[in-house]
């Protein structure tokens, strides 16, 4: 640094004595770093764990919520202590955790207006651009000011193997900038302080744990796709196609291995078949795929395109998870999990916490999935206009043609198709029947639904908050733009339900599996713009086939509320 | 508060010196990058066990397959792969190398490749702002780009450096750089100026003699083009460009007594009227003994010293005129005019 800024200082001293005045683009340029700096520091969490260390964060809510990384936070335990630049110390807890791309959420307490970053579009960020981290390195902020480096982004798209662990960092950003032990999970930001990544790894071979100009930082489209997990208090684990790709001769990616229980092979993936593109990127190499794959959280839909004898084809495929729960359990808990949530960094927490902090198996807080099932409890309750429950008619024509009526009441259900009719009792454990027949389990979906919206999540069964997923998976695009709604889970009677819930209290999907072995049934609702309480289409499929697409005809609906 | 201001008043103005300095209007530090990595190869031979990488870097110097590169280990193998930046892959034959600067040059079967432009410029100042493009710590593979780092040179020196307890061959000069290129893979890099001009090579992992510290270096375009001309020729090697670099004084007015036989003592035989010798008042029938701060006794030697000092700096001569020593300071030595 101090070379550059000796060369910066001659720049500097030429400019002045050949106009005696700073040129005001210059001017313009140094005001605009100072005030991205400024920023970027405001944002910055210094994490003290006592004997286990420490390390960075960065706040993206104004309520706390900071991100950091999973190993940062695994020996440090449920509850942390943090500091910000303006020199005071905050008590935090660990939300939630991704041991596999390294990332973990941590809420800071006693504010709602924390200075925060705010999330870029990281596939916009280019080798040569400008960023500068700010960070804890060796754990210097002990007055709580952190440290700011800057350099540029030596190259995108990054996969990093994973390194002796099943940490792997997939479409990361390299930088050259100095990232040293203590930087890890600090924010890296270009030069209008926007968020583009999370550092968490440096190259560190030959010459000890110090910078060597290679450090690779979490992309911030990564970040974004996995906050919805991370809120829900999970431990998230990442997404996998249950199937492997090479490089043929030609230099083609295809499936070199794919196992039969998985749901792209049950949607007609098969050996040989060329992966053009996933979730609308490009497929072009075996690292290409995986990046794109590994900025994905488990259990997500997206479109995946491949060619088969010249043909492209598109299909929905849902994607599973890398690690067996346990083992991911087990690294989140860094052993034992009762007994991290007992100890923390060395003492139990302050009583102020304690009832903040609830690891459990798959979680590392389930308060926070307490906490975001009541957030979207309460915009499906705003949704509502608390007329009267009474019965549910949805009625109008089939997409192919034919009409159709379904009710819906606390006691039973039918649905009045041009094959026949079928009913079931709510009473008992209808949402076992997968009916009508065909569908999956139409019916009890929206018995659920209609409960949902009425009674809200604790009348459907175990309820928690799941996470994001993609609005609309048909047409989902991965990037700074990718669409992502709410996600609420339930168990009920043997049957696991997912809700997906906009951001005004409307259910646009459920996914309903009457047998976890078995394909879901799959609807999508389409709601009309404006203050409409009705659907104005829901569609229907099961196995990636159409059941039937229902055209709701607003006279003809009652009773929605 | 205080303390950041500095920092960010350095960044904003060296910012600007780099957009100041590209020639077309829409050259970004983007275009510069990518246009850098664009004629750096990844190459892939002999290695891969602990300590010894199997890859290193290249530059692409010719648009019908010519790659310099380090010469070194992992050259030493039956086939040596060379992975373009768009993904394509060529086998690489070593056409010759040139052992005292540890260059190789290697040859593809191709066409229309797109090259650095290479000509011998004139070394740059201390405090040039650079990128350098390599395949460092192999991160890079297919057709994925190469990384790019940034920097300035912090000096222009001979190289003294030592690899576990030998001593380097080369011992010319270097451009030494403030980030770190001492890493795997970033040997046979390239390092170009804020225009994309390519202004050297990254060097091997070297430690210094002094110290022992990790060099992070790189062999300047003049040296490169010396060794990849004698490569070409099959001639030996020829001297190190800044070992026989001259510098006609003449361009500061200085002219020497014709050098009749070898060893003629530097006499000044005359001034040219206006130039920074005379402004410096040398004078007619004054005998050089020291220039650029070496001891000289002809005028080769003269002619060496000066082309030892760094185009911009001071030509300082000691002078012997009726008996007393006298100082000149000519001023800052202008740029050559022609190659070396």
């Amino acid at each position: 640094m101090g070379l550059a800024g000796l060369a910066a200082t001659v720049v500097l001293a030429a400019a002045c004595s050949r106009a005696c005045a700073v040129d005001a683009a210059v001017l313009t340029a140094e005001q605009s770093r100072v005030e991205a700096v400024a920023r970027g520091v405001a944002a910055a969490v210094s994490i003290f764990a006592g004997d286990s260390g420490g390390g960075s964060g960065v706040l993206l809510t104004p309520d706390g919520y900071a991100a950091t990384n999973f190993h940062v936070v695994q020996p440090a335990g449920p509850w942390l202590t943090c500091g910000l630049a303006d020199g005071r110390l905050y008590d935090a807890v660990l939300v939630g955790v991704d041991p596999t791309g390294d990332l973990a959420l941590i809420k800071l307490l006693g504010r709602d207006d924390f200075p925060h970053a705010v999330l870029a579009d990281s596939d916009t960020v280019e080798p040569g651009d400008f960023c500068f981290a700010v960070g804890n390195p060796f754990l210097l902020a002990t007055d709580l000011v952190p440290t700011v480096t800057a350099g540029i982004v030596s190259g995108v798209q990054r996969y990093q193997f994973p390194a002796g662990t099943i940490l792997e960092y997939t479409a990361a950003l390299q930088v050259d900038l100095a990232i040293n032990p203590g930087n890890s999970g600090g924010g890296l930001f270009d030069a209008e302080a926007r968020l583009i990544g999370v550092n968490g790894r440096a190259s560190f071979e030959k010459r000890g744990r110090v910078n060597v100009g290679a450090a690779y930082a979490i992309s911030a489209n990564q970040v974004r796709n996995f906050l919805g997990c991370l809120r829900s208090g999970r431990v998230c684990d990442h997404a996998t196609l249950n199937a492997t790709v090479a490089t043929a001769i030609d230099g083609r990616v295809v499936v070199s291995e794919i196992l039969e229980a998985s749901d792209a092979w049950r949607r007609g993936l098969r050996h040989d078949d060329e992966i053009v593109s996933l979730a609308g990127r490009p497929v072009r190499t075996v690292n290409g795929f995986k990046n794109l794959l590994g900025t994905l959280p488990a259990g997500w839909q997206v479109p995946l395109a491949y060619r088969r004898d010249g043909v492209e084809q598109e299909m929905l495929v849902r994607l599973g998870g890398v690690h067996p729960a346990a083992t991911l359990a087990a690294l989140a808990a860094g052993g034992d999990a009762a007994e991290a949530a007992e100890t923390g960094p060395g003492s139990p927490p302050p009583d102020g916490i304690r009832r903040l902090v609830d690891p459990r198996p798959g979680y590392a807080n389930h308060h926070f999935a307490v906490v975001e099932r009541d957030r979207v409890a309460a915009a499906l309750a705003a949704f509502r206009d608390h007329r009267p429950p009474g019965p549910w008619v949805l009625a109008g024509t089939l997409d192919g043609g034919g009409e159709f009526r379904i009710e819906l009441t606390d006691a039973a259900a039918s649905i009045d198709l041009p094959t026949g009719t079928s009913t079931i009792d709510a009473g008992d454990e209808f949402d076992r029947l997968p009916v009508p027949p065909g569908s999956g389990g139409l019916l009890p979906a929206l018995v659920l639904w209609r409960r949902l919206v009425i009674e809200g999540p604790a009348a459907v069964g175990r309820t928690s908050y799941w996470g994001t997923s993609p609005r609309d998976p048909a047409t989902f695009r991965l990037g700074g733009a990718a669409d992502l709604v709410d996600v609420l889970e339930t168990y009920t009677a043997g049957v696991e339900a997912r809700f997906s819930v906009d951001e005004v209290g409307r259910v646009v999907g459920i996914d309903l599996w009457t047998d976890a072995d078995a394909d879901p049934c799959e609807v999508r609702l389409t709601w009309p713009s404006g203050p409409a309480r009705a659907p104005q289409a829901i569609a229907v499929s099961r196995r990636g086939q159409p059941f039937a697409t229902f055209l709701l005809a607003p006279a003809r609906t009652e009773g929605l509320p | 508060m205080t303390a950041r201001l500095p920092l960010a008043c350095m960044m904003a103005a060296a910012l600007t010196a780099v957009r100041a300095a590209v020639p077309e209007p829409g050259a970004t530090p983007r275009q510069v990058a990518a246009a850098a990595a664009r004629r750096v190869v990844k190459l892939y031979g002999a290695g891969g066990i602990r300590g010894l990488e199997a890859y290193q870097s290249g530059i692409v110097v010719s648009a019908d397959g010519h790659i310099l590169t380090v010469f070194s280990t992992v050259l030493d193998a039956d086939l040596v792969t060379c992975v373009f930046d768009d993904g394509r892959r060529a086998e690489a034959r070593v056409v010759g190398v040139d052992p005292r600067r540890e260059l190789a040059l290697l040859s593809v079967d191709a066409e229309h490749l797109t090259a650095f432009e290479f000509v011998a410029r004139d070394r740059v100042r201390v405090g040039t702002r650079v990128l350098a493009a390599s395949n460092l710590f192999g991160v890079a593979v297919g057709d994925e780009r190469v990384s790019v780092q940034r920097g300035v040179i912090a000096a222009v020196v001979p190289l003294e450096a030592r690899r576990a307890s030998a001593e380097a061959p080369y011992g010319g000069a270097v451009y030494l750089l403030d980030c770190t290129t001492s890493n795997p893979g970033s040997a046979g890099g390239a390092l170009v100026d804020a225009r994309g001009e390519l202004l050297g090579m990254l060097g091997k992992e070297s430690r210094s003699m002094a110290n022992g510290v990790w060099l992070n270096y790189a062999i300047p375009a003049d040296e490169l083009v010396a060794g990849y001309g004698a490569i070409l020729s099959g001639a030996p090697p020829p001297a190190l460009a800044s070992d026989r670099h001259r510098f006609d004084v003449r361009a500061v007015g200085v002219v020497l007594v014709p050098d009749l036989l070898d060893g003629t003592p530097p006499f000044v035989d005359a001034v040219v009227a206006d130039s920074p010798a005379a402004a410096a008042d040398v004078r007619p029938d004054d005998l050089v003994i020291v220039a650029g701060g070496r001891p000289v006794a002809s005028r080769l030697a003269v002619e060496e010293a000066v082309g030892a000092v760094a185009a911009g700096d001071a030509i300082r001569l000691t002078l012997v005129r009726d008996g007393a020593i006298v100082e000149a300071d000519l001023g800052p030595r202008p740029a050559d005019t022609e190659s070396p």
